[in-house]
């Protein structure tokens, strides 16, 4: 009873072990899918082995020492008055110390070898935290997306990581947050963001997302296939809701969904329930949020302020912080409603959508291929 | 009772060091408040010269004025000194002159603070204008405030000399009011040359 | 037994009368004694375990499958966060404080601690600081930021919940900062004669460590404290990024107390774990000196790997290194002591009482926290391991299987010394195992949890992440625990229901605390001891031959705690009065706080509340 209680840990530990080899639940850091999440890995194991061991030995010798040298009856109770022994003192000070030498030594190479700057043939995105989802922009390619990020296999991806409102200007510059919003723009409309960090666990470990701060992310995928990702530093009411995803494709796949992303939205044809959803939203209250390229105001285009860029929504598999599928019924919902969809969504809908509307406008989005 | 063992808050004991309770009390209480300045002090070093809109320092800063103003609150470390010695001599009445001109210093000091921040907050610098609002003010508050307890209890010790709980034999209260006196002291010549005397970019 | 000037019979002092009773309600309330004291804080801190392990039901219960529909978000962030607070600041902190508040004078044979109405001061500000904390569930919202409270949420969240953090926070750091200079003094200077400071128990030595951690690491927390208080309240900007202020100097500032800490939480169980084992192993603590500067090494070492818990902030590879390697060294020190513990129960004589029990499960499962510990040192390891419940289950293994497991052996072991009454020893072995199962059952698993990609603070999670059969395991262990709890309920409870009837050694022990009797009279010793060696009691029992075999010193030998009345009398012993203005003073801090938040005035009324309390007080003759 006593052993099995003991020995309980060091049996999680080999399920850990054996969870490496269970089936891929797609966010899982045991099971790396590509060069920098492989890094990490190849470190993390062996020092697990090695924690493995130093446990197996700790365990091993109270267990021991607590059936040999329990009490019986007939034994003498004056055990041997023992009070130290310096040797053993030494021992055991610089024993330890010479396996965390060994430990230390390929963990520093692997810090500098993950914080060095790709280079070649790279890639470059800014993923913005906003409470709670994610902005994706690709400055080179002068996309705006939300939720999901594309990317080449065999590439590797420079993630620069910015925080919304005051960290990002919103429009993209390669590799570096703006400082302060671009002059000019409005007051966002969904305040000051909060910490927030970004994890693909299949292809990187983590990095936060700090206000007023740019950190760095680099990842890389070796096959094409979607891996789910989550927000992990706390942020408030829909933390849990912070989800995305990345979509590794081969390089065709990636070009052709670039020039898809490119093009400017369609105006859908006059007249229909679409067109008349188009309308609500140009004359409503979406576009103090939201924008969507190819349209225009007043012969203004619009501005995206707190709110995903909508102009290839369809185009996307999630919306909501990726956690619902776009669909008409999903959709719905949202706009009758998003804090009931969404504990404390930023999306504040003033005065509430009447049916109507809702069924023009997510007609019309329906169009935003 | 004079059998009775006192084994609590007097100085006649025995102690295992030798040191007074109390003294030894105050001592890792000091320690522990230096980290506080130490932290505050912290705060706004790394944050000089990061505010991003004015006024800044050398837009308010009277140096001179300061400077008087620190030299009132360094004198008074002297006047604690005397209405020390006084009391350990025996001299209840000496010590309260010099432990009043020792409160009195020190109100000088935090008057001068209260009309140097009034003085700031109408050249436009308040605690919510930038970084340097918000860190020169709750750091010089701090101190302040800790000038302005060290005031109560210097004007506490007069009015216990009254009741017959300062006495030659038990000076011990004053020693460690002045204590807390020169370490709050100290702590202004760190903070008035951090501050003032340290030239920043802006 | 002594005669003792029972206080209250005195003449007024003060502007109040001194308290008279000597019994019953008002006797708890004003009372300086550093024994009720420790009660005090160990009955309070206890209530807030049971707090803190319920809202820990809860959260397991949302969590026990995906789409858990239990909680409502903003009650789920609230019962994380204050479910970590609870834990944290009103059980493990005060539990300890109860210990050392009970033990320190009886292990270094004083009579109460250096300045008993402090003490008295502290234990009240505390729990009034709890019950303030907890109030906010009653005034809008708890706290809801996470226990380490990241700004700039924890400034621009809507709502006081935040507020109450800070500012309950920073009356529980007065508390701590008040015991600590108390306790840190009484060790310092109040040991008996001959009791150098290498003839203490190991537990003081811990202890001593603690106040000094606490001295040093809550009066920066204090500045964080209040630069997110002022941050909320009046528009400064320490943390805000729109004014260049740096939501990472709040990180700093809280992991530089929050790392020591997490040693403020483990010293005195290992204290307690190393007055245990030699007692039931009767052997001598395997390298005394080793044990304590180890814990001297683990104490400074300390503060100086703060910036592990922010290796994914983007400090930058030189710091992620700098702060790494400095962790690990810790693991030094620690496994120092680990193996010293694995000498003293070699070639003992072991007896698996309830204490015992505890004492070792503490050392088995601690190491597994270390380990995962050091697993997080490796920093590109901790990249992926950080905010998921592999850090979780690294805390929990540390804190609930660890710092708990041994303040249960600390309560199995000096529960007859406090009360008089033995726990039942057959019951208590039961509710070890049971607890034992129950915590490797909840935590073993998170760390398969937090490997397979669940983040921590989520308020669920979706079924495509197949994390649903693991976390159904946790909360079954989560449950079990509470069984064991329950148990140990029923054994304090049956407890009282029998004659005190326990000897003053009942375990044939080392230290000063059984030399009286159980429960120790309110003067402790009718005469001082003198002390003359390390475990100095157990050499009054019993001499060693030269080849250290044990022989019992004759009975009725000068050690004998039976032979305690043929003492002198401790006629005319002088013990500290009684006194009201403690706890009026620490009353006045939760109104400041309460005006705070809401109207000033309540903070002027609660302002002048604390400044009668300290008048009173200075003017109140230290006893009559
Ligand atoms: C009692 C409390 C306690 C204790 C004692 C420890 C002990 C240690 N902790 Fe832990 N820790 C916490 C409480 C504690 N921790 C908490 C509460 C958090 C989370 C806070 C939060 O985010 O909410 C945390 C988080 C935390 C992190 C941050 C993780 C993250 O958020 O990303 C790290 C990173 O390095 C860490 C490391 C360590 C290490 C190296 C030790 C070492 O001291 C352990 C040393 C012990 C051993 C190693 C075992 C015995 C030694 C041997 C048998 C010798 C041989 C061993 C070797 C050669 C390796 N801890
Ligand atoms: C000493 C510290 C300590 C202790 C003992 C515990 C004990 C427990 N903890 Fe906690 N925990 C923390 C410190 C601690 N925790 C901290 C610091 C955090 C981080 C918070 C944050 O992220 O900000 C945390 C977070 C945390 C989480 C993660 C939440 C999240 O990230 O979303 C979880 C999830 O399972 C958890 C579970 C538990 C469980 C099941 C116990 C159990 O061991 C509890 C056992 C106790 C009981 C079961 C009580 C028994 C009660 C009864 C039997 C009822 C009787 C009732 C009456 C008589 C009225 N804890
Ligand atoms: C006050 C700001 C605001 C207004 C007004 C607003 N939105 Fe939003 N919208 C948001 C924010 C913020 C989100 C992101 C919410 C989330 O995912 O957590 C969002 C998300 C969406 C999404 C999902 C996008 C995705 O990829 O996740 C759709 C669709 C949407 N809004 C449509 C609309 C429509 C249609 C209107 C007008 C009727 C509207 N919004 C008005 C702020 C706003
Ligand atoms: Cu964003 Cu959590
Ligand atoms: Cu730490």
């Amino acid at each position: 009873m006593r052993r099995i209680t003991r020995l309980a840990p060091g049996v999680g530990a080999l399920a850990v072990v054996a969870a490496a080899c269970a089936p891929n639940n797609h966010q899982d850091s045991l099971n790396p899918q590509g060069p920098y999440a492989q890094k990490i890995d190849t470190l993390f194991t062996p020092v697990f082995w090695i924690a493995a061991a130093i446990f197996f030995i700790v365990e091993g010798m109270l267990v021991l020492f607590a059936i040999r040298y329990r009490h019986r009856k007939g034994r003498p109770q004056t055990p041997p008055q023992i009070h130290g022994n310096s040797r053993l003192e030494i021992g055991w000070t610089i024993l330890p110390a010479l396996i965390l030498v060994g430990v230390a030594i390929p963990t520093v190479s692997t810090i500098y070898d993950l914080a060095r700057t790709p280079t070649g043939n790279v890639l470059n995105v800014n993923v913005v935290g906003h409470q709670w989802w994610w902005e994706v922009d690709y400055p080179d390619q002068q996309i705006v997306t939300a939720n999901e990020l594309h990317i080449p296999v065999g590439e590797p991806v420079y993630v620069s990581l910015c925080a919304a409102g005051v960290g990002y200007g919103g429009v993209p510059a390669p590799n570096e947050c703006q400082p302060g919003p671009p002059k000019g723009a409005p007051p966002s409309a969904v305040g000051d963001d909060v910490i927030h960090s970004f994890w693909v666990p299949e292809l990187a470990g983590k990095q936060d997302v700090v206000p007023g701060r740019t950190n760095h992310l680099v990842l890389q995928a070796d096959r094409p296939g979607t891996y789910t990702g989550q927000c992990a530093e706390f942020c408030g009411l829909s933390h849990a809701y912070m989800r995305f995803k990345v979509v590794a494709q081969t390089r065709e796949d990636f070009d052709a969904w670039v020039r898809a992303q490119q093009a400017d939205a369609v105006a859908p044809p006059a007249g229909s329930l679409a067109a008349t959803g188009m309308n609500d939203f140009l004359n409503g209250q979406c576009i103090a949020c939201h924008a969507i390229r190819g349209l225009q105001v007043n012969g203004q285009p619009l501005t995206a302020n707190g709110g995903p860029n909508l102009t290839h929504l369809m185009s996307r598999s999630c919306f909501r912080g990726c956690t619902m599928p776009i669909t008409r019924a999903n959709l719905e919902a949202w706009l009758r409603d998003p804090q009931a969809v969404e504990a404390g969504s930023w999306m504040q809908l003033n005065p509430k959508l009447s049916q109507d509307q809702i069924d023009a406008l997510v007609a019309f989005l329906m169009t935003l291929r | 009772m004079e059998t009775a063992q006192h084994i609590y808050e007097s100085e006649h004991e025995a102690t295992s060091t030798g040191l007074p309770n109390a003294k030894l009390a105050m001592w890792v209480f000091l320690a522990s408040d230096c980290l506080l300045f130490g932290a505050l002090i912290t705060t706004y070093v790394l944050y000089r010269g990061a505010s991003l809109v004015g006024p800044y320092p050398k837009d308010v800063f009277d140096i001179p004025y300061t400077s008087v103003s620190s030299f009132v609150l360094l004198a008074s470390s002297l006047t604690m000194v005397l209405a020390l010695a006084a009391v350990q001599r025996g001299d209840l009445a000496r010590m309260r002159v010099w432990l009043l001109a020792t409160a009195l210093l020190g109100m000088t000091f935090v008057g001068g603070q209260v009309y140097e921040f009034t003085t700031f907050y109408r050249e436009g610098l308040k605690l919510s204008t930038n970084l340097f609002g918000t860190t020169f003010y709750v750091l010089t508050g701090f101190h302040g405030t800790h000038v302005a307890i060290g005031i109560l209890m210097l004007l506490s010790l007069v009015a216990m000399s009254f009741t017959g709980k300062i006495t030659q034999r038990e000076s011990m209260t004053v020693e460690l009011v002045g204590l807390y006196w020169h370490f709050v002291d100290i702590v202004w010549i760190v903070i008035f040359t951090v501050v003032y005397l340290i030239p920043t970019g802006k | 037994m002594a005669s003792v000037s029972v206080p209250g019979e005195t003449v007024r002092g003060g502007l109040l009368r001194r308290p008279r009773s000597t019994a019953g309600f008002w006797s708890w309330v004003t009372t300086v004694d550093h024994k009720r004291i420790g009660i005090l804080y160990g009955a309070t801190a206890f209530f807030f375990f049971l707090v803190g392990g319920v809202e820990a039901l809860f959260i397991r219960l949302q969590l026990a499958q995906p789409d858990g529909k239990i909680l409502s978000p903003s009650t789920y962030n609230e019962f994380f966060t204050m479910h970590g607070l609870t834990m944290i600041f009103l059980v493990v902190m005060p539990l300890s404080a109860a210990f050392f508040n009970y033990l320190i004078p009886l292990m270094i044979g004083a009579r109460d601690v250096a300045f008993p109405r402090l003490n008295a001061f502290s234990c009240w500000l505390f729990l009034f600081a709890g019950l303030f904390i907890y109030s906010s569930f009653a005034l809008g919202g708890a706290p809801n930021g996470g226990w380490f409270g990241y700004a700039p949420l924890s400034t621009v969240e809507p709502g006081n919940n935040m507020l109450f953090y800070s500012t309950g926070l920073l009356m529980a750091g007065i508390a701590s900062t008040v015991s600590a200079v108390n306790l840190a003094v009484t060790i310092i200077n109040m040991r008996a004669p001959g009791m150098t400071m290498f003839r203490m128990p190991v537990f003081i030595w811990m202890a001593l460590v603690v106040q000094f951690l606490l001295a040093f690491s809550l009066p920066i927390i204090t500045v964080g404290l209040f630069e997110s208080l002022f941050d909320r309240r009046f528009g400064t900007h320490f943390f805000d990024p729109a004014a260049g202020g740096d939501p990472v100097l709040w990180q700093h500032l809280f992991w530089l107390f929050g790392h020591p800490e997490v040693y403020i939480l483990i010293l005195p169980a290992m204290g307690i774990v190393s007055e245990i084992l030699p007692v039931f192993a009767r052997k001598p603590l395997f390298g005394y000196q080793f044990v304590v500067f180890s814990g001297i090494a683990i104490g400074f070492i300390g503060f100086g790997v703060w910036a592990h818990h922010m290796f994914a902030t983007g400090l930058g590879p030189v710091a992620n290194t700098a702060f790494g390697i400095s962790t690990m060294i810790i693991a030094i020190p620690t496994g120092v002591k680990i193996f010293n513990w694995l000498g003293t129960i070699w070639r003992g004589d072991l007896r698996f009482t309830t204490p015992m029990l505890f004492a070792l499960g503490f050392i088995a499962q601690f190491v597994v926290g270390g380990l995962s510990g050091v697993t997080h040192a490796v920093v590109p390891a901790d990249y992926q391991q950080t905010d998921t419940y592999y850090i979780v289950a690294h805390f929990h293994y540390v804190l609930f299987a660890g710092a708990i497991f041994g303040l249960f052996g600390g309560m199995y072991y000096w529960w007859p010394k406090i009360f008089g009454r033995m726990l039942n020893e057959r019951v208590g072995k039961v509710q070890f195992w049971i607890m034992a199962v129950g915590a490797n059952l909840t935590f073993g698993p998170m760390h398969i949890l937090g490997l397979e990609g669940m983040p921590r603070r989520i308020q669920t999670y979706t079924p495509a992440l197949g994390l649903g059969v693991w976390n159904l395991v946790v909360t079954i262990g989560a449950f079990t625990i509470a069984v064991s709890v329950l148990i140990f309920i029923g054994n304090a409870v049956a407890s009282f229901r029998r004659p005190k009837d326990a000897p003053a050694d009942p375990w044939d022990a080392r230290t000063l605390e059984w030399t009286v009797p159980s429960p120790p009279p309110p003067h402790n010793f009718d005469e001082i001891p003198v002390v003359h060696a390390l475990d100095d009691f157990w050499h009054r029992k019993y001499a060693e031959t030269e080849e250290g075999t044990l022989v019992p010193v004759p009975a009725g030998g000068s050690g004998d705690p039976r032979s305690d009345d043929a003492h002198g009398s401790g006629h005319g012993i002088h013990l500290p009065s009684p006194s009201y203005y403690p706890v009026i003073a620490a009353l006045g801090f939760p109104l400041i706080g309460y005006g705070v938040i809401f109207h000033w005035w309540m903070a002027v009324a609660g302002a002048v509340v604390v400044l009668a309390g300290l008048y009173g007080w200075a003017f109140e003759p230290a006893a009559e």
